[in-house]
């Protein structure tokens, strides 16, 4: 080659001109091939808000709804649960919810819009399983307190309103999903609304 | 007839020459003992996965809602689908078998040493492919534990910050594992994976042909051209590509001395294969797990969502950091470890039979602790079982630490020139 006459220069600015045009090519052609791996037009669709009736929930019961295929727990609490929610913030990782695993409505000492209701997705914070909610014998996992969410694959623990307790594999609460009440009885899981509680 | 034939592709393509490079005039070393039926078992086994793969694709439906009803279909109505189910089933257990053998083999001998670490690397990709290949195989059945499995892997992916819960989406392609998710990986798993896979095979042996094979003595076959008198060489006709650069000592022809041992191998393998195939095709519940003969479900989580047995050493790493994103790059820290094993070890001796005591006793400490971390990982998480793995972990992380600042001054015994038996 280097008896040939040529002028490298103008090679090399070529072969530089080349790649520079083919690689903006190579990055091009992959936007579809990577675009096409977000969820499409129809899992979006099918992802769409979800309605629940809430006035049929006994006080103390929990009822799961689906919302984006994630189990979403709705619980009634009742007064007496909501009323012990403070007395073992010392055994929580995060009491005061400073993590943002709820919308800013949520974001208070219930982690719910109104105090009497929890909506929480059932997905475990560590690795995605579902967490037991245990009514009245959460005491055999945390002494003194009476109900709460145990999670049967690597034995985390939540209190009613969904926040971890101290020393389980789950890092963080659980998430509080957008949500809000359209009306008395009919919360909407998915949309969220800017109401917030009096005291909070 | 035949002889024209031949001399007519030879003209076109490098047939006869290409057998006799890589087969019938490759210099083997003479002393292969059993470890070294490991790696043509791989081969068999990944021809087993390809064939019975492509046939399994022909009764198979990818999609959330017949995926898991196919399966049945070609356990129940398809002629022999049972068996060609099983033989894949069964086949990506023992491929992990022998796979873990294979590279212990390479553990022993040091056959990822200069120069052989490239080849080691491209195992160690192949290794990887496969953990791909078989994470996402699993997925297909669209059992209960194909699904919680696949959610616990791909919320690894969730861990990292910022991108975390973007990536998963991405890989997911839905809000949850959902049947987009198993389309996508069937087309992984049946096309691209292996398609990667054959290419790093290819790869892996022509790597291991250039630097050619190690042997349980660690002493290279290939010495220094002209260093050798002609009547101490190798009376076997090797290939003018290795003949040409070197003098062979202690060497055969890989064809038909070895490809007549690797059938021995052969058929002691499907003696093994065949029981557990016709007779625990489940593995006791290691190769198929119990909560797959049931649906995914999305609201139902099984009771100890633990992987398939292959990924156990690698999961127990994962669950005994309490930091999810920790134990996330724990978990790849320990495969990432082997990769740079070549680097890790400074030692020029290869063999274990010539290197201190020191590193027999870490080779054998990080056997222990790699097979309590695969128990664990089999088992559900008590505080025992992770204090048990914290240990091994240590064990195993400690392998590669250790081997490192000793390697460098290690008092070895000395190696001789020629392989004497």
């Amino acid at each position: 080659m280097s008896n040939v006459p040529v002028n490298n220069g103008r090679r090399r600015f070529l072969t530089a001109a080349t790649v520079v045009v083919g690689g903006v090519g190579v990055a091009g052609v992959a936007v579809p091939f990577i675009g096409s791996w977000n969820p499409s037009a129809r899992a979006k669709a099918a992802g769409a808000p979800v309605e629940v009736n809430v006035s049929k929930i006994e006080p103390g019961q929990l009822i799961r709804a689906e919302w984006r295929g994630k189990p979403v727990y709705v619980v009634r609490r009742t007064e007496e649960t909501v009323n012990s929610l403070a007395k073992h913030d010392d055994q929580l990782r995060d009491p005061n919810s400073e993590t943002a695993q709820q919308p800013s409505y949520a974001t208070n000492a219930y982690r719910s819009i109104k105090p009497e209701f929890l909506v929480a997705l059932g997905v475990c914070t560590h690795l995605g399983c579902a967490p037991t909610h245990h009514g009245d014998d959460f005491d055999q996992h945390v002494a003194g307190v009476t109900n709460g969410f145990f999670c049967p694959c690597h034995g985390s623990k939540f209190d009613m309103a969904g926040r971890v307790f101290q020393g389980v594999p789950a890092p963080l609460n659980l998430v509080v999903p957008e949500h809000s009440f359209t009306s008395e009885d009919t919360l909407l899981i998915g949309v969220g609304s800017d109401a917030s509680i009096g005291d909070a | 007839m035949l002889a024209n034939f031949m001399a007519w592709m030879d003209k076109r393509l490098p047939l006869t020459d290409a057998w006799n490079k890589h087969l019938a005039q490759y210099p083997a070393p003479k002393n292969f003992n059993f470890w070294y039926f490991f790696g043509s078992l791989a081969m068999l086994v990944l021809v087993n996965q390809i064939l019975t793969g492509v046939w399994l694709t022909m009764s198979y439906e990818p999609s959330g809602d017949g995926a898991f009803a196919s399966i049945e279909y070609i356990m129940r109505d398809v002629d022999y689908g049972w068996l060609l189910r099983y033989m894949h089933s069964t086949g990506a257990s023992a491929f992990f078998v022998v796979v873990y053998l294979h590279m212990m083999r390479g553990l022993m001998y040091g056959s990822y040493q200069k120069p052989r670490e490239l080849l080691w690397i491209f195992g160690m990709l192949i290794f990887l492919v496969l953990m791909a290949e078989a994470f996402m195989g699993y997925l297909l059945p669209w059992g209960n534990m194909s699904y919680w499995g696949a959610q616990v892997i791909i919320s690894l992916f969730g861990t990292f910050p910022i991108i975390g819960d973007d990536l998963t989406l991405w890989i997911r392609g839905d809000y949850v594992i959902s049947g987009a998710t198993l389309n996508r990986f069937f087309a992984l798993h049946v096309i691209a994976m292996p398609l990667v896979l054959v290419i790093l095979v290819f790869l892996h042996i022509l790597a291991l042909h250039e630097v050619g094979s190690n042997n349980p003595e660690g002493i290279e076959v290939k010495k220094k051209k002209g260093s050798i008198p002609v009547e101490e060489q190798s009376k076997f006709t090797f290939h003018k590509q290795y003949t040409d650069k070197y003098d062979i000592v202690d060497a055969i022809p890989f064809h038909p001395y070895y490809s007549v041992k690797d059938i021995m191998g052969v058929a002691g393998f499907l003696i093994i294969f065949c029981w557990v195939m016709f007779f625990a095709p489940d593995g006791g519940g290691y190769f198929i797990e119990a909560p797959n003969f049931e649906p995914a479900n999305g609201l139902k989580t099984p009771e100890h969502i633990v992987p398939v047995w292959y990924f156990g050493p690698f999961f127990t790493v994962l669950r005994i950091v309490p930091d999810p994103l920790l134990g996330t790059m724990a978990m790849f820290g320990a495969i990432i470890v082997l990769f740079l094993l070549p680097w890790f070890d400074r030692g020029v001796v290869k063999s274990v039979k010539y290197r201190s005591k020191l590193h027999l006793l870490n080779l054998i400490q990080f056997s222990i602790s790699f097979i309590v971390l695969g128990v664990l990982g089999t088992m559900p998480a008590t505080p025992t079982a992770n204090m048990i793995g914290i240990v091994a972990a240590f064990g195993y992380f400690g392998f590669f630490v250790a081997l490192w600042f000793y390697s460098k001054n290690e008092k070895c015994k000395p190696v001789p020139e020629r392989i004497s038996h």
